[in-house]
């Protein structure tokens, strides 16, 4: 564990805030044309899907069910027009929206607030709290699903925003990443505040949280990400349509739009859009704080 | 944490109120923790030892009949071998390309934020995005790679439904959409190498492939073993584009370990058997990490 603790820090620690940096421009050579020209062939095969699914949406159900690379019969904005005024699409983002964006306050917030007691408060029994909490990141999510799906019987939970949530709420890694960022900070500056009567809260709040605003929006940025895009457990705990988030929306409409792959296509795009869009606004933060804080998921 | 000196252990007893604090701290996180964290834990360990139906029948103790079961059942293992096997074919990949990736948008080439914008955006899609890309991607009739072959006249294929090319499909999937997360990671590194051992060793007559060969790659070595580390656990728990883009099939080919795990629990509603196949899965993926970290171990040492 402490091996993997090791590595998991090395870019959040010492060297650091890895910033992207705008690499150097150099004269272009015979090597950094052909550079170029490689890497020009790998974008543009990257980004085809994108190319493909874009003009599949934009074409009529007639065109899309022919094989080819342009619409016969023009543009058209048919597919989102109907999968708007049909479907539950505007429904299920809302729900994406509302549950990933409480799901990361409330994992940010609580994993900070116990981070700090971490890093710096001496209290009995914290060792083995933090023993417990960080032998946990080993244990995957997907491991989970049969008793916890259990337990939300038991609490009355499934097909609920709360068992939708509360779960997904619990990210002990977060609680590495902050810990080992608020274990940087000089102590000086808290102990002045101390020294001047300043409780533990005044001084979470008003000078650790602060401080730490570059490596709490990264940590929010990436559990937002992840709520965003995680499918099995909201396709296990909801049912009931208007409690659906995007993914699992999709994934039950798919068949039910069967060939019709202009629709099909236009879920997609409408579905991927806003993190796009967020990540257009944001590219900077969100590179820096991945780059940052090293880990990830699926 | 140097809290072994006696006055630290005095004043940790003699303060009740920094105890107080602390743990008042640590509570909101502490509740959600042991709620959804601890107690599944505990009450799978214990299901996997019952007979427990998704219905709410049976729930007697049967001792270890269920792994016995388990270990003895051709779908169990079949599921795990394929988790195994996709995480094979996929790590190798995602790991060798990503760094070649950052190694050519790293030498300084216009277009910066073009690159990365065309890598690093899938990984933002939602799995099922994704798989309705790909699916319509695949399409043996209308699907663009069967449309572009026929144009040299080759016949169409059926990727996801061919039983020797579903799984190496989903691995072109699985590359194109999560290449960008090692991809950053590398980037990042590269970009904290110092300028410097590069004058250095061109001051010393060092070419392109020589400085890339004795420069760059070891001084990404503590990189690559976190981004392997990362890129096996993340294989290891494949689902969610399986799925989708498969269901498993065709004939079991594609079915994953966590799958498997999904079936039995929640459409065979047996939550006991389910449980005992996630603790085998969970070992499987301690035995993976464990020596993962040994091969580490002993090349750092």
């Amino acid at each position: 564990m402490s091996t993997m603790t090791q590595h998991l820090t090395v870019p959040a620690g010492g060297r650091s805030a890895a910033s992207i940096a705008p690499a150097k421009r150099r004269k272009l050579g015979p090597a950094g044309i052909s550079a170029l020209v490689v890497l020009i062939v790998l974008a543009a095969a990257w980004l085809l899907p994108f190319f493909w699914a874009i003009v599949t949406s934009l074409k009529s159900e007639t065109d899309a069910a022919s094989a080819t690379l342009w619409p016969a019969h023009g543009f058209t904005f048919d597919a989102y027009a109907k999968v708007l005024a049909e479907g539950n699409v505007p429904i299920w983002a809302w729900n994406s929206l509302f549950t990933s964006a409480l799901i990361t306050a409330i994992t940010v917030l609580t994993s900070a607030l116990a981070a700090y007691a971490f890093s710096r408060m001496r209290f009995r029994g914290q060792k083995w709290a933090y023993i417990v909490a960080i032998a946990a990141i080993a244990v995957p999510p997907q491991v989970l699903i049969v008793p916890l799906f259990y337990e939300m019987l038991a609490m009355n939970f499934v097909d609920t925003y709360w068992g939708l949530i509360l779960p997904q709420a619990v990210q002990p890694i977060i609680v590495l990443i902050l810990k080992q960022f608020f274990d940087q900070i000089p102590i000086e500056l808290e102990e002045a505040a101390r020294v001047d009567g300043a409780s533990r809260l005044r001084v979470f709040t008003s000078i650790v949280m602060p401080l730490s605003r570059p490596i709490l929006a990264a940590a929010s940025i990436f559990v937002f990400v992840w709520a965003w895009n995680n499918f099995l457990w909201p396709f296990i705990i909801i049912n009931d349509p208007q409690l659906m988030t995007l993914p699992v929306g999709l994934q039950t409409v798919k068949s039910a739009y069967g060939i019709q792959y202009a629709q099909n296509m236009a879920m997609a795009i409408l579905a991927a859009l806003p993190l796009i869009i967020v990540f257009l606004f944001f590219q900077r933060q969100i590179i820096k704080g991945i780059a940052t804080t090293g880990f990830g998921g699926q | 944490m140097p809290d072994t000196g006696a006055t630290v252990k005095a004043t940790r007893r003699g303060k009740p109120r920094e105890n107080l604090a602390g743990w008042g701290f640590i509570a909101p996180f502490g509740i959600l923790f042991i709620l959804f964290m601890l107690v599944p834990v505990l009450w799978g360990i214990y299901l996997s030892f019952t007979n427990q139906s998704l219905t709410g029948a049976g729930g007697e103790l049967i001792g270890f009949s269920n792994y016995a079961e388990a270990l003895a059942d051709p779908d169990m293992w079949r599921s795990m071998l394929n988790t195994v096997w996709f995480t094979v074919l996929s790590t190798v990949p995602l790991v060798v390309i990503a760094l070649a990736l950052a190694l050519l948008v790293n030498t300084g080439l216009p277009g910066q934020w073009l690159w990365r914008l065309s890598f690093f955006m899938p990984y933002l899609l939602a799995s099922t995005v994704v798989s309705l890309i790909w699916v319509w991607l695949y399409n043996p009739q209308l699907g663009l790679f069967n449309t572009v072959l026929g144009w040299f006249g080759v016949d169409p294929i059926t990727w996801l439904q061919d039983p020797d090319l579903a799984m190496l499909s989903v691995v072109i999937t699985t590359v194109w959409w999560t290449i960008g997360f090692n991809f950053l990671l590398y980037l990042a590194a590269l970009q904290n190498i110092p300028d410097s051992q590069y004058e250095a060793a061109s001051l010393d007559g060092a070419g392109r492939w020589r400085s890339l060969f004795s420069i760059t790659i070891p001084q990404l070595g503590s990189t690559t073993v976190m981004v392997v580390i990362l890129q096996l656990l993340a294989s290891l728990k494949v689902f969610d584009q399986i799925y989708q883009m498969t269901g498993g099939g065709p004939a079991g080919t594609t079915r994953s370990a966590i799958q498997y795990i999904f079936e039995t629990g929640f459409t065979g509603f047996r939550f006991g058997y389910s449980s005992a196949i996630s603790y085998i899965f969970f070992v499987l993926i301690i035995v993976v990490s464990v020596i993962q970290f040994r091969i580490t171990a002993r090349r750092s040492a």
